[in-house]
């Protein structure tokens, strides 16, 4: 067993990482204030690559492996969720679902654009009624010729006013056996006449990112943009979340890392009853369990990037990530804010943010609730994987590097 | 054109260095490329974007500088070169000039070689003067701005940083500069250039291939220490009125010899 990172592995964290330490973490407390996303990380990350890191260089991406992407959100959510979320509906959740079950000509069409980061990709699955319950959905949509017509309500959707293209999903078949059976995919365009956006404010956190809805009223959509076949959207939603969860939990592993650092930091630096707080057992325990935890949420989450390289299917794995590693940041940032003790009650020092941002990944992605069900329905044997249709390509660096 | 950009390997800037020993440690701290190479590479690189040719980045150090190297080349270095014989180690600023001017003359048709201003390591900032003198070329330091470069004609018109302010300096081609932080922003490396880093081969030259023999230095460190800690104490001066304050302040200033 190798637990090294290759030389590409570690020269592209160093990137990203300096990148965020440079541009990112010196204003994020002021665009979190402002709930406004700063204008330029976008076009910044889209020029730097990253919004195509691993997709294959014939799509124009930068032919790096799925490891590089956890590696990269972890980084990215270290310096603020709002970088890591966009990785997570762009790439994950978007373009390597695109990757995974579009046709050639779907791939050639999309995934050149979302790679450069002239388009960025949204998810829409999430509705103001269905969120665990995906099958409940109202979002409807209905042949006509060689187009369908979407009608719905898209809610908690990241990147919704700033996004190109969406992957939404449909109910094109009501009187299906099972209601999971009539669900469709669409790779939607967002500047669709018929398609309204807009921004949700008053988040608990994330609040330097874009979250918002987008309303369907009579969108024709070509059937070519149909993703997979009809009845498929469940499975393909559900093959989507194995890698959005999977930057999910990568990304809160850089978050319980930002958080330790904090409290290290602060516990050599504050000092009660003449002595520095790291001194004290109870700051120890803490800190120690941010340790422990750091190191068991990013094992779990090379395990599940090792598995994608190698074209093994992931769900079970990767839930067991997003779930640790989601549960355990939000724990982290709780704990950094009782070490930093009045202080981190107050957006003088992060550790505030950090909480406020670890909330909403124990929620969207699978609640842990949901994590619980799963992990525990494998368990007993009352869940088991079936192979896909497509499954997610296995990382092939001569392929995936070769120049057009 | 042809450019030669020399860049090291140093301590990361975050290091704690001691003396153990008599000798220099900063303990398992990473090492980094030097900080102000990488605006000297940005410059060799923009220089290059904007008139055609390739840069050459070489350093000079153990194993270890390939690090440097392979984040060069990440950055849009062409090709990467490391000097390294046992016989270097040990060389002063005089001697290691020698060593860079002979690695300069091998690769050959060089236009510019190209210096970040110093090495946050040993912090001299000499070698870009004392390579050009060796090489013979015009040495142009602290350059803040290229205003022209011509090819073909063979001339450079460079802004050096100077306490005052600007001086413009002209001069013939080939020719030495040594790059200060207000050249501009030093780019990230690229991901195309990550992955052409981290499969390329880096070269090493001898004292051999140089076709030298490694010059004897002429400084040595007879003795290095650390310099005693500091006692400081903090202590706040209170008073009813910034008069009374300022009064107390002075007081203590004069009682403690400070003025």
């Amino acid at each position: 067993m190798d637990f090294k990172l290759t030389e590409e592995h570690k020269m592209a964290q160093q990137m990203v990482r300096d990148f965020c330490a440079k541009e990112v973490i010196p204003t994020i407390a002021d665009w979190d204030r402002k709930q406004e996303m700063d204008p330029a990380i976008l076009p910044r990350m889209a020029e730097l690559g990253i919004m195509g890191i691993n997709l294959p260089v014939k799509y124009g991406g930068q032919g790096f492996d799925y490891i590089t992407l956890g590696l990269v959100c972890e980084e990215l959510e270290y310096a603020d969720t709002t970088l890591r979320v966009v990785m997570s509906v762009h790439m994950g959740l978007c373009a390597m679902s695109i990757l995974q079950w579009g046709t050639e000509e779907q791939k050639m069409r999309f995934l050149p654009k979302l790679a450069s980061g002239e388009h960025y990709g949204s998810f829409g699955l999430t509705e103001p009624g269905a969120g665990s319950d995906v099958a409940g959905m109202a979002s409807t949509a209905v042949k006509d010729g060689d187009d369908y017509i979407l009608n719905g309500e898209k809610m908690w959707i990241s990147l919704a006013t700033k996004a190109h293209v969406c992957l939404i999903v449909a109910r094109t078949d009501s009187t299906a056996d099972k209601p999971t059976s009539g669900l469709t995919a669409f790779v939607v365009e967002l500047d669709s006449e018929g398609i309204t956006t807009g921004d949700l404010h008053g988040k608990l956190g994330v609040r330097a990112g874009s979250t918002g809805w987008i309303a369907m009223n009579d969108v024709r959509v070509p059937a070519s943009h149909r993703l997979g076949e009809e009845g498929e959207g469940f499975k393909i939603a559900m093959g989507s979340l194995d890698n959005g969860r999977y930057t999910v939990g990568a990304g809160a592993t850089g978050l319980i890392r930002a958080s330790m650092d904090a409290s290290v930091k602060y516990a050599h630096e504050r000092e009660t009853f003449g002595k520095p707080i790291g001194s004290y057992q109870l700051i120890k325990q803490k800190i120690g369990r941010m340790r422990r935890d750091y190191e068991m949420a990013r094992l779990l989450c090379l395990r599940a990037g090792w598995m994608k390289n190698e074209g093994l299917r992931n769900t079970r794995e990767t839930s067991q990530a997003k779930w640790f590693a989601t549960d355990a940041s939000f724990d982290a940032a709780n704990e950094a804010v009782q070490v930093h003790g009045a202080y981190g009650f107050s957006d003088e020092y992060p550790v505030e943010r950090f909480l406020r941002n670890s909330k909403g990944a124990v929620i969207y992605e699978g609640t842990s609730e949901i994590h619980t069900l799963m992990q525990a329905d494998y368990e007993l044997g009352y869940r088991k994987d079936k192979p896909l249709r497509c499954e997610l390509p296995a990382f092939n660096a001569e392929e995936w590097q070769a120049e057009k | 054109m042809k450019i030669i950009v020399f860049v090291k390997q140093v301590p990361d800037s975050a290091a704690s260095v001691a003396v153990e020993d008599g000798k220099v440690t900063w303990g398992d701290a990473p090492l980094v490329i030097n900080p102000w190479d990488e605006y000297a590479v940005e410059a060799a690189l923009a220089l290059t974007e904007a008139h055609g040719g390739d840069v050459v980045a070489i350093s000079m150090g153990s194993e270890d500088a390939k690090e440097a190297l392979k984040h060069s080349l990440a950055m849009g270095c062409a090709e990467a070169i490391l000097i390294n014989d046992p016989a270097f180690a040990g060389a002063d600023s005089a001697a290691a000039a020698r060593i860079l001017a002979a690695a300069a003359q091998k690769v050959g048709d060089a236009d510019l070689v190209i210096f970040g201003k110093q090495a946050i390591d040993s912090d001299t900032g000499v070698s870009a003067a004392m390579t050009a003198r060796v090489l013979g070329w015009p040495a142009i330091t602290l350059v803040a701005a290229i205003d022209a470069l011509d090819a073909d004609a063979k001339t450079i018109q460079a802004q050096r940083a100077m306490e005052e302010g600007r001086q413009v300096v002209s001069s013939k081609l080939p020719a030495v500069l040594s790059i200060v932080k207000d050249y501009g922003e030093p780019r990230y490396p690229s991901f195309m250039g990550i992955r052409k880093a981290s499969k390329a081969e880096i070269p090493m030259w001898s004292a051999a291939d140089l076709g030298i023999t490694a010059p004897e230095a002429v400084v040595s460190w007879p003795e290095i220490m650390s310099p005693p800690a500091r006692e400081i104490a903090n202590e706040i001066i209170e008073g009813g009125s910034p008069e009374e304050i300022a009064a107390t302040l002075a007081d203590k200033i004069m009682a403690e010899k400070v003025l």
